[in-house]
């Protein structure tokens, strides 16, 4: 299928939303039409709303993704690694993985307040587990017999960790990353639009609060935007790095 | 039981290190002291009020809303090609947007109650369960879908005796998903909307600056997405009895 064909859907979506919004199907409050949200992009754009309140959830959210796997990474690898930490970190993660990180919103803001301290730490502690829980399997799953040819070949613990266990759990802990990056944007977004003085969740509740709808949608479809691009980046990104495997 | 242990040794670390002077309580109150605040939440009724409506009013409904018409859109986009046509390209941009973002839209929409709070957990829990159905769907052997064919199954019978049974774990894996995301998304769309409910309760808390209210929130819906978690580990050990999975 050609891509104008495959994308045809959206399109038809995009028009369907003007005209309802045109021919007065829903009130234009309601829902304003897209000509005149791409209008309020432009000038939010302009006036540098969008990049200054863009690049301070940029900073939050890789801040805090960075840090998450990192951290994640080493605790997952280090349980596959260490049966003994494995037996204490283990099930502390199956404890925590399930807990609506959400949660940790307001506990966060209680610790650090309502600036970049709080969000990047939010981020940190939600998205550490899949990269954790990625890498642990990955590791965990690493090949005995590769294992042990390094080892034979007189290839130490570290060389062995870093030239054979960490390549092969490479794929899972990627994967787990991918999960990390979804969530990163959600934690971002929700903790933004609850409390925040800055960042692009805070332009969209300070809009809709204002009654600046078509600036409101502008917004929300330029995060929902970014939320896509960057998965489907970090996925080119992914292949690429996996590129060595059969 | 041996399991057991970590985690008494971390809410044993949480009082020694609460108590210890290192923090002020209000960074981080004991966790006696929290435990001694959700019984007093529980006896005056008021965590009742809160997990119900979080729980029943919000989670439940927007997750069984989600897993019927993500099940339903699941086969509609393996089956037929007009709905893989139009759904396949919304499915592939919706899943990795963040949904969140569009809460006060949301709201703008269907008003501060439960209809938006609602809305805003179907949006975010769809589609997992879409994505799982289809891939499910895909993954059914052709000799299972023929055989049928050939004893002259029409179209329903085989999507409802062969390919819902076989793909089954995975609409599982699917659902399994999206509780926890729905339970996420009460949380948040509480946070923002105020009200009632469990995250509402721990934002109020978190404005008067009642840090044991906070940590009692978190302890409180830690325990309603765990309890989440396991009842629907259980439910697919229930409903998938007869799999190779259940019986190994």
């Amino acid at each position: 299928m050609t891509p104008v064909l495959r994308y045809l859907p959206l399109l038809i979506l995009a028009l369907a939303w003007e005209a309802a919004a045109r021919l007065g199907l829903v009130s234009s409050l309601a829902l304003p039409p897209l000509s005149r949200v791409a209008v309020a992009w432009l000038d939010l754009a302009r006036d540098g709303e969008l990049t200054t309140n863009g690049l301070a959830s940029l900073y939050r959210a890789s801040a805090g993704l960075a840090l998450a796997i990192v951290i994640g990474a080493a605790l997952g690898v280090g349980m596959a690694w260490w049966k003994h930490f494995d037996a204490l970190v283990g099930p502390l993660v199956e404890l925590f993985y399930p807990m609506p990180k959400s949660a940790l919103i307001p506990v966060t803001v209680l610790w650090l307040g309502l600036g970049d301290g709080s969000k990047i730490l939010l981020i940190f502690l939600g998205c550490m587990l899949p990269v954790t829980l990625g890498a642990f399997n990955g590791a965990r799953g690493a090949d005995r017999m590769l294992i042990w040819s390094a080892r034979s070949m007189g290839a130490g613990p570290l060389r062995v960790l870093r030239d054979v266990v960490l390549p092969g759990a490479l794929p899972e802990l990627l994967n787990g990353i991918r999960t990390a990056l979804a969530l990163a944007f959600v934690l971002l977004v929700s903790s933004e639009l609850i409390v925040a003085q800055q960042g692009l969740g805070y332009l969209i509740g300070y809009l809709g609060s204002t009654g600046t709808y078509d600036g409101m949608f502008a917004v929300v479809l330029t995060v929902a935007a970014a939320g896509f691009l960057a998965d489907r980046a970090y996925q080119a990104l992914m292949n690429r790095a996996l590129q060595w495997r059969d | 039981m041996a399991r057991l242990i970590p985690i008494l040794l971390v809410a044993a670390a949480w009082e020694a290190f609460a108590r210890s002077g290192a923090v002020t309580p209000f960074m981080l109150p004991p966790l006696s002291a929290v435990i001694e605040r959700i019984w007093s939440d529980a006896a005056s009724g008021e965590l009742w009020v809160n997990a119900k409506l979080t729980l029943l009013y919000r989670t439940l409904p927007g997750f069984l809303i989600a897993a019927v018409a993500g099940v339903a859109a699941g086969f509609a986009i393996a089956r037929n090609a007009l709905a893989r046509w139009f759904l396949d390209p919304i499915v592939s941009i919706g899943f990795p947007m963040p949904k969140i973002a569009f809460l006060p839209v949301i709201v703008l929409w269907l008003g501060f109650f439960e209809a938006s709070k609602i809305a805003m957990i179907v949006l975010d829990a769809i589609f997992p369960v879409i994505t799982a159905t289809v891939a499910g769907i895909a993954a059914v052997e052709r000799e299972l879908i023929w055989s049928a064919r050939n004893m002259g199954a029409r179209e329903g019978e085989l999507m409802r005796q062969v390919m819902l049974p076989a793909a089954l774990p995975q609409i599982m894996t699917g659902l399994q998903v999206a509780l926890p995301l729905s339970l996420i998304v009460a949380v948040v769309a509480e946070m923002a909307m105020g009200g009632y409910g469990l995250g509402a309760a721990m934002l109020a808390a978190s404005r008067f600056a009642d840090s044991r209210g906070v940590f009692a929130g978190i302890v409180e819906i830690a325990i309603v997405g765990l309890v989440l978690v396991k009842g629907m580990a259980l439910l697919r050990r229930q409903l998938l009895l007869w799999h190779p999975e259940t019986q190994a």
